[in-house]
C-alpha cells in the first residue's frame, strides 16, 4: 500500500461502471474538490514525514519484494523515534503502565513495590480505576499535581500550579490548541507568530493553517546557532508593517540547530517579549536532552520567575514537554503536557473548551508521563536499574552527538555546529552551483536533490534544511543522532562517501565527469 | 438564531475551581463539577442519604463500574511490558496476539511512532473487519485512517469542509439531540449547525420531511455542505432501517451534501428487530450512480461497543468516493500528528477479538441494561416520565414532563429546568444523570440523559421523581 501516493477510492470504477455513470449523463462533480476544501489546509506541508520519507517508504517496499538497490536497509534517520531505531525503553515505566492497564497485576511478585505505588495513585485518579475511561479534558488531577511537583523541583522551588497543567496528546497537540486561540485580526492586525529559522515544521505548518502571518527570525549558525536579540528586534519591527506581531516561539533545546540557550539568552528573550507584549511559547520537549557539559537545561518559566514579580506576573508563558523524547522516548504513547502561565481567563475559558472537544488526551500516555516526571527516589527500590538505564540511553546519545559533529565536521564541504542537545545534527552543506541549476531544472529545492540522490545511493533518508528553513543561499539536511552507534558510524561514513562523490559529480567541469576505478569500486 | 443544539460543554465536570470562577454558568454544565465534589465529600465522611456517588450521566462504561475486558488489558499489558510474556499465567493466544502486534510496531515497540494513517498492518485488519460486517463489499486501505479516537478524525474532516474564506459559511445538518462534541467542533471550525430535529414519537426516527425543513432554514443564512447522522443514535438510541439509511443516501444525493456518519455504537444494538446496518454497505448496495458518487466518512472507535474503551482513544474513519487530491492533502494533514500506539492496538482487539476455540473466548461482554423492558415500564408508569424504546446506544433519553412550579422554580434558581431537575436528583440522591439541554432538545421540552447500568440507578431516579412530582404539583 502506498500512502499518500497513489490513493484509490472505495468502489474502484471498473469499466462498465465508470460507463454507467457517464451515461447518467456529465460526470459528476464532487462536493470536496481542492478548489471547495478548506483553503487553509491546502498549503499544509511537514517535512519530516514528506515526500522524501514516502519515498524512502516506496524503496524500502521494493527492497522487501526482493528489488536490488546499492544498499540492504533503508534508514530512516529523518524522525526522532528512538525505539524504532533501537533504543530500549525504561523498563520502570513500563511496568508502571503494564499494571495500570491490567491491574490484575498488581498482586504479582514480578512488580517492584515502587512501580505498584505508582500504578495505585494513577488509577485512583481515573473514572472507574481505569484507563479506559475518559479523563477530565485538562488531563487526570492527580498527574497534573505531579506535574507540578516535578516543575517545582525542576525550577528549584519556583511554586508551580497545577490548575495551570494541562495533559495534551503529545506536545504538538498543546502547541496547536494554543496557536489556534492567539491568532485573530484581520489584514495588518492579522496575528504574526515568530518562530526561529529553522524552526521545527509544525509551527510553519500550524501558521499557514490557522492564516496566521509567519515572522522568522534567524538563528546565528556562525554562532552555534544562538539566539540574537538584535536579530529578533529586527524581524519584529519588520514584521510590525504588516501584521500584529502577538506569539513568539522559542524551542529550546533547538530543533533541527540542537543548541540549548544560556540563562542570559532567555533573560533577553523574556524582556524583549515584557516589552512588546508577545505571549511566549516555550517548546521544552528536548529539555532531558542536554549533552554538552557547557550547557544547562534553564526552563523559561524559572528564569521568568527569577526576574521578578513584574515580569512574572505578566509574561504569558506557555510551556511544552512531552513523553516522546529525552531518555525514555515514548513516542507512540502520544504524552505531553503544557504549563501556561497569565493567560487572561477569557482566553482560558476558551481554551477548556476547545480541550473538550477532542474529549481527553490518551490516558496511557498520561499515564506515562507521570512516571517521567515521578521517577524511582533514591531510597526506592527501583532506583538503580532506572538510573542505570536513564545514563546509558543519555550517555550514548551524548557520545553519538559528539562522533556525528566530529565525522561531519571531517567533511569537506560539509560543517556541522556542535549537538549541544535534542537529537539531530543539522550540517551545513555546500552544493555546487550546477547541483542547484539541476535542482531548479527539476523545480525541487537544491538540498531536496541532495536527500533524494543520498537515499537512493545509500538507502540513508534525511530531511532537507529547506523544510526547516535556513538562510537563503544556504543548504542543510537533518539527520537524527538515534540509530545504534555501530551503524550511526556507518552510516555517517557513507554520508561522507556520498558527499565527497557529490561534490565531485557535480563540480564545475567542461567535461562529463569520468570516474576514476577506485570511485567505481566504492559506488 | 441560537443553534438549536448543545452550546454547554459535557465535560464541564472537569474544570477546575479557578477556571469555574471566569465562566458564564450557561456555558457550563455544573453537574458534573458538583459530582466530584460530593464525591470528594463522601470520602471525607460527610453524611448524606446515600454512602456512593453513582454518575451515569457520560456513556463511559469503566465510569460506571464495567470492569474492562481481561483479553484487551492482557494483551496492551505485553505489548507494554514484553517480559510478561515469558509468564505461563497469560493465555496462549494473548501471548501470540501482543507478539503479532509488537511485530507491527518499529522497533517492536509500543513506543515508536506509528506511521501516518495508521500501521499498515492493522489497517488491512480494518478493512477484512469492514469487508466482513458488510458482507463483502471491499474496503481499502488506502481510505482508511486511523485516529486517537474517532473524534479526532472527525474534527479533521470537518476542518477539510469548512470553509470559512467563503460567504456564506458552511453549514452542517446534524441532529438534534446530538452528540455535544460534534456540534462544538463545528462551531470551532468556524461552521454553522443546522438542527434536524428527531422524531421523539416515533423512537427519535430521522424523517426525511424534516431534513428538506432543516435544509430549507439554512437558506440565506449558511451554505448547507454536511449532513451529519449518528447512526445508532446517540443520546437516542435510535437505529436506523436500511430503507430510511437508502433515503438519507438519497437526500444526500440530491442535495450535493457530503456524508459524515458516526457509527460508533454500531456494536450496541440491543433489540432483535433492529439490525444495524452500515451506510457504506447499504451506499454500495444501492449500486451506480449513487455508489460511484456519493461522498461519504464512517466512523468507528474503540471508545463504545463491547470495549468500552475510551480513554485508550482508538478510531478510525473510511472515506468513500473522496477526490484523490483530497486524499492526498487529508493524508498531509494527518501526518502532522500520529496517533496513539496503544488505540491501534486496541482497535485490533476490538475487530479481531478471540474465536471459539482460542483460550481466552468467550470474552465477557460489557452488559447493559438499558435495554430492559422492565426500565421502559417503570419509567412510562411513573407521572410526569416517558421514555422511547432504546433500541441501542449508549443512553436512556426519557423525557420529563415538567409541572409549571417546577418550571418556575428552576427560572427563579437561574437555571435550566432539565438542569434543575437533575441538580436536585443529584443532591438529594448521589444520583448524577446528564441533562438534556447538553444534548439539544424542542423548544419547550426537557429530558435527562443517562447510561442505565444497575437497578440502584432505576430505584433512585424513581423514588427522586415520584417525590418531585409531588414538590412541584
Amino acid at each position: 500500500m502506498s500512502r499518500g501516493a497513489d490513493p484509490k477510492w472505495a468502489g474502484p470504477p471498473t469499466a462498465e461502471a465508470t460507463a454507467e455513470t457517464r451515461d447518467a449523463g456529465k460526470l459528476r462533480e464532487k462536493i470536496l474538490t481542492m478548489e471547495t476544501l478548506n483553503p487553509h489546509v491546502k498549503a499544509v506541508e511537514y517535512a519530516v514525514r514528506g515526500p522524501i520519507v514516502i519515498k524512502a517508504g516506496d524503496i524500502e517496499r521494493r527492497l522487501q519484494q526482493g528489488v536490488k538497490q546499492p544498499f540492504t536497509e533503508v534508514i530512516k534517520a529523518n524522525i526522532g523515534d528512538a525505539h524504532a531505531m533501537g533504543q530500549q525503553p525504561i523498563t520502570f515505566l513500563r511496568q508502571v503502565v503494564a499494571l495500570c492497564c491490567f491491574p490484575e497485576l498488581l498482586d504479582s511478585p514480578a512488580f517492584p513495590d515502587d512501580a505498584k505505588q505508582r500504578a495505585q495513585r494513577i488509577l485512583q485518579g481515573c473514572g472507574g480505576h481505569s484507563l479506559g475511561s475518559y479523563s477530565a479534558s485538562q488531563g487526570v488531577e492527580c498527574i497534573r499535581q505531579d506535574i507540578a511537583a516535578y516543575i517545582e523541583q525542576r525550577d528549584q522551588g519556583i511554586p508551580a500550579d497545577w490548575n495551570n497543567i494541562y495533559l495534551t496528546t503529545g506536545a504538538s497537540d498543546g502547541i496547536m490548541s494554543i496557536l489556534k486561540l492567539l491568532v485573530s485580526g484581520q489584514g495588518s492586525s492579522r496575528t504574526g507568530v515568530m518562530i526561529p529559522i529553522p524552526q521545527y515544521p509544525l509551527y510553519s505548518a500550524a501558521i499557514s493553517e490557522l492564516e496566521a502571518v509567519q515572522i522568522n527570525y534567524y538563528l546565528d549558525e556562525a554562532n552555534c546557532w544562538a539566539l540574537d536579540i538584535g536579530e529578533l528586534r529586527r524581524a519584529y519591527r519588520a514584521a510590525k508593517q504588516h501584521c500584529q506581531p502577538r506569539v513568539l516561539c522559542i524551542i529550546n533545546p533547538g530543533n533541527p540547530t540542537g543548541q540549548v540557550q544560556s540563562k542570559k539568552c532567555i533573560e533577553e528573550v523574556l524582556h524583549f517579549a515584557y516589552e512588546e507584549n508577545l505571549f511566549v511559547m516555550s517548546d521544552e520537549v528536548y529539555q532531558d536532552n542536554v549533552y554538552s557539559p557547557d550547557c544547562q537545561f534553564h526552563s523559561f518559566k524559572k528564569v521568568l520567575y527569577e526576574m521578578g514579580p513584574e515580569y512574572s506576573s505578566s509574561v504569558e508563558l506557555a510551556s511544552f514537554h512531552s513523553t516522546s523524547k529525552g531518555y525514555t522516548g515514548e513516542c507512540g504513547f502520544r504524552g505531553g503536557y503544557m504549563e501556561i502561565l497569565n493567560m487572561d481567563p477569557e482566553v482560558k475559558a476558551q481554551l477548556v473548551k476547545l480541550l473538550s472537544v477532542r474529549l481527553c488526551p490518551p490516558v496511557s500516555g498520561q499515564a506515562a508521563m507521570d512516571v517521567i516526571v515521578n521517577p524511582p527516589r533514591r531510597h526506592e527500590a527501583s532506583y538503580t536499574q532506572f538510573t542505570k538505564e536513564k545514563n546509558s540511553v543519555l550517555g550514548a546519545l551524548a557520545e553519538k552527538a559528539k562522533m556525528t559533529e566530529q565525522i561531519l565536521n571531517s567533511v569537506p564541504g560539509m560543517k556541522c555546529n556542535p549537538v549541544q542537545g535534542a537529537m539531530y545534527a543539522f550540517p551545513q552543506i555546500f552544493i555546487p552551483p550546477r547541483a542547484v541549476q539541476e535542482a531548479q531544472a527539476l523545480s525541487v529545492a537544491p538540498d531536496m536533490l541532495y536527500c533524494l540522490k543520498l537515499l537512493e545511493e545509500t538507502g540513508i533518508c534525511v530531511v532537507p534544511g529547506s523544510g526547516f528553513g535556513q538562510q537563503e543561499g544556504t543548504y542543510h539536511f537533518r539527520m537524527t543522532i538515534l540509530p545504534s552507534a555501530e551503524k550511526l558510524k556507518v552510516l555517517l561514513e557513507k554520508v561522507r562517501d556520498f558527499h565527497l562523490r557529490f561534490l565531485q559529480e557535480y563540480s564545475p567541469q567542461e567535461a562529463p565527469v569520468r570516474r576514476t576505478s577506485q570511485e567505481h569500486s566504492e559506488t | 438564531d441560537r443553534h438549536g443544539a448543545a452550546a454547554g460543554l459535557t465535560q464541564g465536570w472537569h474544570l477546575s475551581h479557578t477556571t469555574r470562577q471566569n465562566i458564564r454558568n450557561s456555558e457550563l454544565a455544573p453537574l458534573g463539577m458538583r459530582a466530584w465534589q460530593i464525591k470528594d465529600e463522601l470520602r471525607q465522611g460527610a453524611r448524606k442519604p446515600y454512602k456512593e456517588l453513582i454518575d451515569v450521566s457520560s456513556a463511559d462504561p469503566h465510569r460506571a463500574g464495567v470492569k474492562p475486558l481481561s483479553f484487551v488489558r492482557q494483551v496492551l499489558a505485553v505489548c507494554y511490558y514484553p517480559q510478561l510474556a515469558k509468564s505461563d499465567k497469560l493465555p496462549a493466544d494473548v501471548r501470540q496476539r501482543a507478539q503479532r502486534l509488537l511485530g507491527t510496531c518499529a522497533g517492536g515497540s509500543a513506543g515508536s511512532y506509528c506511521p501516518a494513517g495508521g500501521i499498515p498492518e492493522i489497517i488491512d485488519i480494518v478493512c477484512e473487519f469492514i469487508s466482513r460486517r458488510d458482507d463483502g463489499v471491499p474496503s481499502y486501505p488506502e481510505n482508511i485512517f486511523i485516529t486517537s479516537g474517532a473524534q479526532r478524525a472527525f474534527v479533521e474532516i470537518l476542518n477539510i469542509l469548512v470553509n470559512t474564506l467563503r460567504s456564506p459559511i458552511t453549514g452542517v445538518l446534524t441532529p438534534c439531540p446530538s452528540y455535544p462534541p460534534g456540534n462544538m467542533a463545528v462551531v470551532m471550525l468556524g461552521g454553522a449547525v443546522v438542527p434536524y430535529y428527531l422524531d421523539e414519537e416515533q423512537g427519535w426516527e430521522l424523517k426525511i420531511d424534516e431534513l428538506h425543513r432543516a435544509l430549507e432554514s439554512a437558506k440565506g443564512v449558511c451554505d448547507p455542505t454536511v449532513l451529519y447522522v449518528i447512526n445508532p443514535g446517540n443520546p437516542t438510541g435510535h437505529v436506523q432501517s436500511r430503507k430510511s439509511i437508502e433515503e438519507v443516501i438519497r437526500f444526500a444525493s440530491e442535495k450535493r451534501l457530503f456524508l459524515m456518519v458516526d457509527e460508533v455504537y454500531q456494536d450496541s444494538v440491543f433489540e432483535q428487530e433492529s439490525r444495524f446496518v452500515s451506510y457504506k454497505k447499504v451506499l454500495a448496495e444501492m449500486g451506480p450512480p449513487l455508489s460511484h458518487t456519493v461522498e461519504m466518512a464512517s466512523f468507528h472507535s474503540v471508545s463504545k461497543g463491547f470495549i468500552g474503551e475510551c480513554g485508550l482513544r482508538g478510531g478510525y474513519v473510511e472515506l468513500v468516493n473522496v477526490d484523490p487530491s483530497v486524499m492526498r492533502n487529508l493524508y498531509t494533514l494527518m501526518s502532522r500528528d500520529a496517533s496513539t500506539t496503544t488505540g491501534q492496538l486496541a482497535l485490533d482487539l476490538m475487530i479481531n477479538p478471540p474465536q471459539p476455540g482460542d483460550p481466552s473466548y468467550p470474552l465477557t461482554a460489557i452488559t447493559l441494561h438499558i435495554s430492559d423492558l422492565r426500565v421502559l415500564e417503570v419509567l412510562n408508569s411513573l407521572p410526569g416520565i416517558s421514555c422511547q424504546p432504546v433500541k441501542g446506544g449508549g443512553y436512556a433519553l426519557p423525557r420529563l414532563h415538567l409541572p409549571p412550579g417546577a418550571i418556575q422554580k428552576a427560572k427563579e434558581v437561574g437555571m435550566l429546568p432539565d438542569y434543575f431537575y437533575c441538580s436536585r436528583l443529584l443532591e438529594e440522591t448521589e444520583l448524577c444523570v446528564g441533562a438534556g439541554s447538553e444534548n439539544g432538545q424542542r423548544e419547550s421540552t426537557y429530558h435527562i440523559r443517562y447510561r442505565q447500568s444497575s437497578d440502584e440507578v432505576l430505584r433512585r431516579l424513581t423514588s427522586f421523581h415520584i417525590q418531585f412530582m409531588k414538590d412541584f404539583s
